[in-house]
């Protein structure tokens, strides 16, 4: 049975509805409804944080995954963040991150901490791509 | 160096600023101007957090930045000054003779705005701010990232689609 979202991922454009997306093909519906996507499309500043905020509420997430550190929803997440004790913000989503999130068996701080290590552990340059001559 | 461009962007420092604008502009630093951030340390602290580190953000009230614009055209790196607000702007216009193009870069979707562009809704005293920056001879135009093309005023002020 689903428990419904633990995060919101907040990204520019499509972008998070996409990583959830993934998500969903690669660990499950079960995993993908942990996560929440949010797009800050078409939203001004205030009406962001206000469309946030209520993602938040409505879900009872305590963290919200964002794509850019100088972007829009992260500040917006931060603003929210400031007026919600517990809720964290974690920049700089990619999808080995959410999978470690959304595949572990309950939410909260080590959760997300121990996702932020698997997402950044991933990256890496699997292939040099330097020819010989 | 100069300020390279001036903004009206209701998200004030977001990704279309620090990376779409920042990186080809090589900006060095943005005087954003708003008479609340100015105001609060806080404020200013989480628009900082997102900027790179070689990137330098001014914060100013009107009246500082009117005080303060001739200095920071005088800086060795290139800058873009921001504003939240058309009213900001047109402030910043009527006190400064020096700014001669003006940019508007997002204005969203809210209550009472009629939608010009996907990123441009503008309300009556909206329009009337920009023809007013426009009547001084300062061109104006919008343009959310550097690969789009500039809309004149005129023609952003007839359009009706979102």
């Amino acid at each position: 049975m689903s428990e419904g979202p633990r995060a919101v991922v907040a990204a520019h454009g499509d972008l998070a509805e996409g990583l959830v997306s993934a998500v969903f093909r690669v660990a499950g519906a079960a995993a993908a409804s942990r996560l929440m996507p949010f797009s800050n499309a078409t939203l001004g500043g205030a009406e962001l944080v206000d469309a946030l905020r209520h993602a938040v509420a409505s879900t009872g997430a305590q963290v919200v995954f964002t794509d850019l550190p100088a972007g829009s929803c992260t500040i917006a997440a931060r603003r929210i963040a400031r007026e919600s004790p517990g809720l964290a913000v974690v920049c700089g989503a990619n999808l080995p991150m959410l999978l470690a999130f959304a595949m572990a068996p309950a939410g909260g701080p080590d959760t997300w901490r121990l996702a932020v290590e698997k997402g950044r552990a991933a990256m890496c340059v699997a292939e040099e791509g330097v020819r010989g001559d | 160096m100069a300020i390279e461009a001036y903004r009206i962007d209701d998200r004030l420092v977001h990704g279309q600023v620090v990376v779409g604008w920042g990186q080809p502009l090589a900006l060095g630093f943005i005087v954003l101007v708003d008479d609340l951030v100015a105001d609060s340390a806080w404020e200013q602290e989480l628009y900082r957090m997102g900027v790179p580190p070689e990137m330098t953000v001014h914060f100013e009230s009107v009246a500082g930045a009117l005080a303060r614009l001739p200095a920071y055209r005088l800086l060795p790196a290139r800058g873009l000054l921001l504003t939240g607000t058309t009213a900001t702007m047109r402030a910043l216009v009527e006190g400064d003779r020096a700014i001669t193009r003006v940019s508007v870069g997002g204005l969203h979707h809210r209550a009472g705005r009629s939608p010009k562009l996907r990123y441009v809704f503008l309300d009556a005293a909206e329009e009337a701010d920009l023809r007013a920056i426009g009547a001084r001879g300062v061109e104006v135009s919008a343009q959310d990232v550097p690969g789009a093309d500039p809309v004149p005023l005129e023609d952003l002020l007839t359009r009706s689609g979102g």
